[in-house]
């Protein structure tokens, strides 16, 4: 990596003349819009991948939507049903398509639509390929978790693999470990372990010898024949399986479920590896979106001040953003939570009001980057957090106020909800934690584990459920549990713990018989 | 290092292959809808798209998620004039529980999952259900015939229609085209050479001669150069597709509508007429359908009353024998039309009637018609039957099953399609 921090923007490079500002797109301008925000990026350190803009068409967004956003991916009949339902809204004109799409591959890819005016490629341009782009770049969990350079190849190979697997097994079967794969894929996640980055060549090669290599690990573990007798006492010792509880679901399958098929357990592990390239993207929604709406404002705004934009085109590209950025309040029939896009840009926005031009309060809550260098602290911010712990770190009493946060506690012994903080001196603080908890997908997905294996018995697999804040688990369990016990091919026990350690409920799937 | 690439023209319709994937795992709630629609719509207008609805549990994906209970925290922007400690009541219906944006929230509620069948995928699951091996459907679901025409030339073609003459005619036109110019220097030049060779040879102009020389040879090169025949001088024999014109068919269903034909045996009946609409709408430009509905009389009725009027009383058959006949005899001159029948009964019949029927079909119907299809939709053979089972042995435009399911319906279709192509 060999990007270099940019203290302060490079001199700027006032523009003779406008760039021409027609409703309707070409190519030549284009390319002079991208040139000159490309620059204007540069002046402010934006450290991107190489970027590939595409220009496709309504349908092509559509299908685009359809599969994840991803320009290829396997065949799976929710896709099909993704389809439906957006072709089915756009034409009847419910919804409007979204103006862009970016895949975090290297070169980073970003879909311009057809439709849209030159106004809206100039911002599509700054949001996604400088934006977001860098973001992708730079953010640490997309370092540590996706291998930008490799996931159109691995996803290539996913596609051809699956479709060879339904040549060989039938579409059914094929489609059936999907939806079990699917039901999990929250759970295929390794949160701790680095991912190990392979090309497509590599990949294909090693699944050959991963597939017999797993059976043979999976052999041992279920062996029925006896074992010599100086064995038998190391193994009493050793009864608990796993040693200790295992998060990734789907890992712990591919690896130990005792009937899977070689090329099923490819499959698993194919939905966990796209599971986790999309990890990332889960955990930093408010920072991802924030920062690349901050930088289309920012970038569009210094080029109108360096004198490339029109007033037109200024207007037209606001008015759109301004729509982005509306918070609804609580109670509003547009409310729907808080809005990424809205709390990010005002997050990046603030920040570096506090760099600019601090308060008495903020020098006061922030001493260490009040007063400092914009540009600096921002990249700081961008690298190194996620949603919960940049909120955590950077969400002001200032901005709590404009917001006008509060909380609520909905406690199911209480008669009735309470507000535990609003935005006043006694509530920042427990508005801040409350609202980074509220990012965390450890808090906001159930808590559920391998917790033990019947080795030696009815083969049965034990998960457990560990609840926070007493939270039960939905309805949706035992559906999912069977798509556990379709998995494991093996009874499947989910135990639902509370905070004292004792079990308040418990569910039991046997495998279906196909 | 950087690029813009215009996908417009690549790769549309990528989500085709997980469309059909969805269709494939919910064929068994679209066989119904479509069989519901087959029901409810006119003879005509089978061939449509249809929405079809699927309830949103079947579709669900489910993943694992927190149910309502416990302790939970949320923060909302937008307070008004809440202070710390505030207690509100619980709004009713789960209002104010989003926050986190999580599913089920997204205010879709639990409407059914509907989207719109095409014609194409709709006209395969009917099929699907008939039967019909992949022949049948390809000729039932596509468009009439097409003959070629030539018409005129054209630059583009396949190599067995290049036409030779043209082609070569318009590489000598651009031939001469590109050589004129040069063609006309080199005369002069020719002439100018010709006169400096002419006797007195001046010795000191021997360098011009050079000169002219040279350039002369130049063009004579340029001329050569120029190609005998280019891909542009290619004319081909361009041929155009027309539909091949048609002929009109009147298309007579004949229903016993006495007590005992039940709502599933009216169905029955109501698919059997449909296929053959169908096969005739493939051969004919044009169709009318008359629809006869008899139990003791024959009525000619709108196609409405036809399948969801209700009677009761016994049945004589012959009563709409003789009112088709009728109906060909003013309406329908066997020159000017195509006549199709359709029967469909339960086989019962008065008993001293079915002889009659025999003989009306024999002596005064079919020879009018091109195909009359007799379909009973119970197994029992009755005296009605037997009488048919007679006709059908020495009649060729006559054929009869039984079809107690939906499927069986077919066969009755394959001696049909056979004769047709007897006949061709």
């Amino acid at each position: 990596m060999n990007h270099t921090l940019i203290d302060r923007p490079l001199p700027a490079q006032a523009s003779a003349a406008k760039l021409p500002a027609p409703s309707d797109w070409t190519f030549e301008l284009l390319h002079q819009y991208h040139e000159v925000i490309r620059s204007t990026a540069r002046r402010f350190g934006l450290d991107t991948y190489p970027n590939q803009l595409e220009i496709i068409t309504a349908e092509q967004m559509m299908d685009a939507y359809a599969s994840v956003g991803m320009p290829v991916n396997y065949r799976h009949w929710s896709y099909g049903k993704e389809f439906i339902a957006t072709d089915r809204n756009y034409r009847r004109g419910q919804m409007g398509l979204a103006y862009e799409i970016v895949i975090n591959a290297n070169p980073c890819i970003s879909y311009l639509m057809e439709e849209n005016t030159m106004a809206m490629q100039a911002l599509v341009i700054a949001h996604a390929a400088y934006g977001h782009n860098s973001f992708f770049k730079g953010n640490y969990l997309f370092r540590m978790w996706t291998d930008a350079s490799s996931i159109i190849d691995y996803l290539v190979y996913a596609k051809d693999y699956i479709a060879g697997c339904e040549e060989r097994h039938g579409i059914d079967a094929v489609e059936l470990l999907l939806d079990s794969c699917h039901a999990l894929m929250n759970y295929g996640v390794d949160r701790y372990r680095r991912p190990s980055r392979l090309s497509l060549g590599e990949e294909r090669a090693r699944a050959a010898d991963r597939e017999a290599y797993a059976q043979q690990q999976v052999n041992e573990l279920w062996r029925t024949l006896p074992r010599r007798p100086e064995k038998e006492a190391a193994e009493k010792e050793a009864t608990r399986f796993p040693a200790e509880p295992q998060e990734n679901l789907l890992y712990f399958i591919e690896k130990n479920a005792p009937l899977l098929e070689p090329w099923q357990r490819e499959i698993v592990r194919i939905v966990r590896k796209v599971a986790q390239y999309f990890y990332p993207q889960r955990q930093t929604q408010v920072m991802n979106e924030g920062w690349a709406t901050f930088w289309h404002h920012h970038l569009l705004n210094t080029l109108y001040d360096d004198g490339y934009l029109t007033d037109g085109l200024m207007i037209e590209w606001l008015k759109s953003h301004t729509n982005v950025v509306f918070q609804p309040p609580v109670g509003h029939p547009a409310y729907n939570g808080i809005n990424p896009y809205a709390l990010g840009f005002a997050m990046y926005s603030d920040i570096k009001r506090i760099c600019e031009a601090p308060s008495d309060e903020d020098r006061d809550w922030f001493p260490d980057i009040a007063g400092s260098d914009w540009l600096a602290t921002l990249d700081h911010a961008m690298r190194n957090f996620k949603d919960e712990s940049f909120i955590g770190q950077y969400l002001s009493p200032r901005l709590m106020r404009a917001f006008r946060l509060f909380t609520i506690v909905d406690d199911e012994k209480a008669p009735k909800l309470e507000v535990s903080a609003i935005h006043d001196e006694a509530g920042y603080r427990v508005l801040r934690e409350a609202m980074s908890r509220q990012y965390d997908l450890g808090s906001r997905e159930p808590n559920i584990q391998v917790w033990s294996v019947n080795l030696r018995g009815d083969r049965s697999l034990v998960l457990r459920h560990t609840q926070h804040n007493e939270r039960p688990l939905g309805d949706s369990a035992e559906e999912v549990l069977k798509h556990v016990a379709r998995l494991w091919g093996f009874p499947v026990h989910l135990e639902s713990v509370d905070h004292n350690g004792k079990m308040s409920r418990s569910w039991r799937v046997a495998p279906a018989i196909d | 290092m950087q690029q813009i690439i215009d996908r417009r023209l690549a790769g549309k319709n990528k989500s085709i292959g997980n469309r059909e994937r969805f269709l494939r795992r919910h064929r068994e709630q679209i066989r119904e809808a479509v069989k519901r629609a087959v029901a409810g719509r006119g003879i005509r207008d089978i061939a449509q798209g249809e929405d079809i609805p699927i309830p949103r549990r079947d579709i669900s994906e489910p993943v694992f998620g927190h149910g309502p209970g416990g302790r939970r925290e949320m923060v909302h922007p937008g307070n008004q004039d809440f202070v710390r400690g505030d207690r509100i009541d619980r709004p009713q219906g789960g209002a104010g529980r989003g926050g986190s944006g999580q599913a089920g929230d997204s205010g879709e509620g639990e409407d059914d999952f509907v989207f719109h069948l095409t014609k194409e995928e709709f006209m395969q699951v009917f099929f699907d259900d008939l039967a019909l091996p992949n022949l049948v459907r390809t000729t039932l679901a596509d468009t009439p015939e097409y003959k070629t025409h030539r018409a005129g030339f054209s630059s583009d073609g396949t190599p067995n229609n290049l036409h030779v003459v043209r082609s070569m005619r318009g590489a000598i036109g651009r031939r001469i085209a590109l050589g004129s110019q040069a063609r006309r220097e080199l005369i002069r030049l020719e002439a100018l050479l010709e006169a400096l060779l002419a006797p007195p040879l001046d010795p000191s102009r021997r360098q011009e001669i050079q000169a002219l020389q040279h350039d002369i040879e130049a063009l004579r090169v340029h001329i050569q150069r120029i190609p005998y025949l280019d891909p542009i001088d290619l004319r081909y024999r361009s041929r155009v597709r027309t539909p091949v014109p048609t002929a009109k068919a009147v298309m007579f269903c004949l229903m016993d509508v006495s007590g005992s034909m039940d709502e599933a045996r009216k169905d029955l009946a109501k698919r059997f007429f449909i296929l053959l609409y169908l096969f005739l709408t493939r051969h004919y430009e044009r169709i009318d359908i008359v629809f006869i509905r008899h139990h003791t009389q024959a009525q000619e009725v709108n196609e409405h009353d036809f399948f969801h009027a209700t009677e009761t009383g016994g049945t004589v058959v012959s009563s709409a024998l003789v009112l088709m006949e009728q109906i060909i005899r003013a309406r329908y001159p066997s020159s000017g039309w195509n006549i199709y029948g359709a029967h469909a009964s339960d086989g019962d019949n008065w008993h001293n009637d079915s002889a009659r029927c025999r003989e009306l079909l024999a002596n005064d119907i079919l020879p009018l018609c091109r195909y009359f299809a007799y379909i009973q939709v119970v197994e029992q053979e009755q005296n009605l039957w037997q009488e048919y089972a007679a006709l059908a042995a020495i009649s060729d435009a006559f054929a009869m099953r039984k079809a107690s399911t939906v499927d069986q319906i077919y066969p009755v279709f394959r001696e049909l399609f056979s004769k047709e192509v007897r006949a061709k």
